[in-house]
């Protein structure tokens, strides 16, 4: 189990000709936390979702579980994975987004159901009792009934985490989550994912939020112009930076 | 009046000059039309009654409208079923349409060249054309394929085959046109509709691990529908009228049976207005449902969907009886 959860070697993303990703290496261990941080139009989304396979990357190795995303090594060849197989890979990894994406058809409960009941295939009574235990973990009893444009952003997005962890992956990717939410509302989601984080779930989270990923992370990198300028340990990382871009950085936003 | 401390002060509305002159020149033209439509005309003939041993004469009067005859042909068995097949024409050639439309939508919102190409060139040539020509070239195919036939293709190896007109029948070829018609631009609104829903909300469920066709039908569809509903209303109705079309390949639907007795009685304007009737009443009636539809599918996302009628009428008499009450207690405690 000494295998990491994710590992990224050289990885390369380009889009008509703009070069994103330029060889990103990264090694998140299991139950770790790490936050990714960086000026925007860093590749760090761009990174996220090319872990979940939500965009294809060009070059390089990138492995989940110790799995290739999207390809798989027969010989020497490398075999594009089917849908169906990309589908299984995705389903094991949770993905929380900036702008919620809650399902506006579906109540918050359906919300969280859907996932399991549809493609884990698990029972509808099941997956409604799991439901529940997950609204009363991210402190929403009682709000299963409501449609998302019926809560708050806060409240919004603690459902969405709760949808994630429905499907009981094996790792969460968080995109910016608290960015679209109003001030007095970061804390209750920042909460949540503490509390997520002491239970041992592995978290990949691009972030604006320094005091989070010094607190929380066990690991920080900075992403700039699609490298990776800096990593380590939050503590020295965020406090005593070496790079200039990323001291930069760091003043301007603390 | 009130000359204690807190004393009321009366707040004169402005006084809207220009719209009661208005109003009251609109009212004047509204009278004018009910006069005339209820208004009775000399029919030329003369009754005469012998009133103390002479003759009195007066010209007949009937009902400019013919509103007597419209009154007995209303629910004349011809009428009926000509009604029955205009709203079996507009059914079928909506299903048609719609299963046609969304399959074609998704067609052409497909990655493969093939299947969207397909699709744009399906809503190219059968939105390009007139409805009407299209209707007569179904009624007519028998001249370019005379018989039809299941069989292996280039060869002349055949499964089974029938003749073209015992397939397009004319009713049937009547469907097929509206139907392909239909679907052409539906598909069109299906597409709007697919787009509008927020790239975001596909995302979501790809990250789930849900499939595309998941995705499709639990997710975006559901959240399209909001969008294709009030347009998908429009159509019904625009159908309901266009099935009139269906008389030049000699379909008997609600005009055609009209038509039918007004070629035998004359009364040309009294039938038509009849149809008319029948399908100001049909149409109504689609209305109300789709403003049910509608409100079924914004759930979620409205925070407080808007009243039905009923509910709005309930509201507006609750607000009349307080609003009374109040006005009695008033006056009680004034009394008292």
């Amino acid at each position: 189990m000494t295998e990491p959860m994710v590992e990224a070697i050289g990885v390369h993303k380009s889009y008509a000709g703009n070069e994103v990703l330029k060889g990103v290496n990264l090694t998140v261990a299991r139950s770790e936390v790490t936050c990714l941080i960086g000026p925007s139009g860093s590749g760090k989304s761009t990174l996220l979702r090319c872990i979940n396979h939500l965009e294809k990357h060009n070059a390089g190795e990138l492995r989940v579980d110790g799995e290739l995303v999207g390809y798989e090594l027969r010989g020497d060849k490398l075999y594009e994975l089917n849908d169906r197989r990309i589908c299984h890979e995705r389903s094991q990894i949770g993905m929380v987004f900036q702008r919620f994406n809650l399902f506006q058809n579906l109540n918050v409960l359906e919300n969280i159901t859907v996932g399991p009941v549809n493609v884990k295939k698990v029972s509808e009574e099941q997956a409604k009792k799991f439901a529940r235990e997950l609204l009363e973990r991210v402190g929403l009893e009682g709000r299963e009934k409501n449609y998302p444009t019926q809560l708050s952003g806060g409240q919004q997005q603690r459902v969405a985490i709760a949808r994630a962890l429905a499907m009981e992956p094996k790792l969460m990717l968080f995109d910016e989550p608290t960015s679209a939410l109003d001030p007095e509302l970061v804390g209750e989601v920042l909460d949540v994912m503490k509390d997520l984080a002491r239970s041992g779930m592995t978290m990949i989270v691009v972030t604006h939020e320094m005091g989070f990923a010094k607190e929380v992370a066990d690991t920080v990198y900075f992403l700039d112009q699609g490298v990776i300028e800096e990593s380590g340990d939050p503590k020295v990382v965020l406090t005593s930076p070496s790079s200039p871009r990323l001291q930069s950085f760091l003043a301007k936003v603390l | 009046m009130d000359t204690n401390g807190d004393a009321e002060v009366k707040v004169v509305p402005v006084r809207h000059v220009g719209q009661w002159f208005g109003t009251a020149f609109l009212a004047l033209i509204v009278a004018m039309l009910i006069h005339t439509i209820f208004s009775k005309l000399p029919s030329g003939g003369r009754s005469c009654h012998k009133v103390d041993g002479k003759y009195s004469c007066h010209p007949i009067l009937t009902w400019r409208f013919g509103w007597n005859s419209i009154f007995h042909y209303f629910t004349n068995g011809l009428v009926l079923k000509g009604l029955l097949v205009t709203l079996e024409l507009t059914a079928i050639a909506m299903i048609i349409g719609i299963v046609l439309g969304v399959l074609v939508a998704i067609m052409r919102l497909s990655h493969n060249r093939l299947l969207s190409g397909a699709a744009w060139t399906y809503t190219w040539a059968f939105r390009g054309t007139p409805v009407l020509v299209q209707i007569l070239m179904w009624g007519n195919i028998a001249f370019l394929y005379p018989k039809l036939a299941i069989g292996i293709p280039f060869t002349h190896i055949y499964l089974v085959h029938f003749g073209a007109n015992s397939v397009f029948s004319l009713f049937n070829a009547a469907v097929t046109a509206l139907g392909l018609n239909e679907g052409a631009y539906f598909s069109e609104i299906v597409r709007s509709g697919l787009i509008a829903v927020d790239e975001g909300q596909t995302e979501a469920a790809t990250s789930l691990g849900m499939t595309r066709g998941q995705t499709l039908r639990l997710v975006v569809l559901p959240q399209a529908m909001r969008v294709i509903i009030p347009p998908t209303g429009n159509e019904v109705i625009s159908m309901l009228k266009t099935t009139s079309l269906v008389s030049v390949v000699a379909v008997v639907d609600l005009l055609g049976a009209v038509t039918n007795i007004y070629n035998q009685t004359l009364q040309i304007m009294p039938m038509l207005i009849m149809a008319s009737l029948w399908y100001l009443i049909v149409s109504t009636i689609l209305s109300i449902g789709q403003f049910y539809l509608e409100r079924y599918f914004a759930r979620g996302a409205l925070r407080t969907p808007p009243p039905t009628p009923i509910q709005r009428l309930r509201r507006d008499l609750r607000g009349i009886a307080s609003k009374y009450r109040t006005k009695r207690g008033v006056q009680a405690g004034v009394t008292s």
